[in-house]
């Protein structure tokens, strides 16, 4: 189990819920949960490689998960995975 | 489209200021306020947020994730809607430029202001349609009764 924290911009795609509780072991068993249940995000969360886009941070607590490669990384209850928009320009 | 942003007089004003002190670098900060519906948002509260691009500001800006995350605690605990980003042009227009789109996010309302020679001189907002380009929002300035 692992909560998974929504950003304002991608609430639009998963029924303007803030949360959401993943049933998984890992970072990427944890978004693919959340993707499955909210097809509509994935195109706004992966890439046509099904990479992390470059405008959007993936962290466990304080810690980046820098790609998916990381995505392994093991979660529990107490897990919070945060998405977090990268936010530039120029 | 009919989309408009309402914004309150202060916050625009302090908008325009960081623009200005920030000059000629770029200036960024959170927009805050309330979603009324699909054409129209509020927005009441600005804050500045530093502009960590390494480096060359006065063509770039960045925010530190750590602030965006602070951002939406902040909206969560005040009740209010994190509704976009502000931030400045020195000396170009108030459009957005190609590295602006690549960046966007959906939903956000990006407000620009275009600081020439050190004096903000215009103000829109822009947001992505569901096609992600970006299309103009009017920026409506709210008379607030005291």
């Amino acid at each position: 189990m692992a909560k998974i924290v929504i950003p304002t911009p991608l609430r639009k795609f998963t029924d303007q819920q803030r949360e959401y509780e993943a049933d998984a072991s890992t970072v990427k068993e944890s978004l693919d949960q959340l993707t499955e249940a909210y097809p509509d995000l994935a195109e706004n969360l992966l890439d046509d490689d099904g990479n992390i886009r470059s405008y959007v941070r993936i962290y466990i607590g304080d810690d980046e998960i820098g790609d998916l490669e990381n995505g392994a990384t093991e979660v529990d209850e107490d897990t919070v995975i945060s998405i977090v928009p990268a936010i530039a320009g120029g | 489209m009919s989309w408009k942003l309402h914004i309150d007089k202060e916050s625009l004003e302090k908008m325009h200021n960081h623009a200005e002190q920030d000059y000629p670098d770029e200036c960024c900060g959170f927009m805050y306020g309330s979603f009324d519906d699909e054409n129209v948002r509020q927005v009441t509260v600005i804050r500045p947020v530093s502009n960590v691009k390494p480096g060359d500001k006065s063509d770039r800006f960045q925010i530190d994730p750590l602030d965006y995350r602070k951002a939406e605690q902040f909206a969560l605990l005040q009740d209010l809607d994190l509704v976009g980003v502000y931030h400045s042009h020195p000396d170009h227009p108030a459009e957005p430029s190609e590295h602006d789109l690549k960046q966007a996010m959906p939903v956000f309302s990006y407000i620009i202001v275009s600081v020439q020679d050190g004096v903000a001189t215009a103000t829109r907002s822009w947001r992505l349609d569901d096609e992600k380009e970006f299309q103009e929002e009017k920026v409506l300035e709210k008379i607030v009764n005291s």
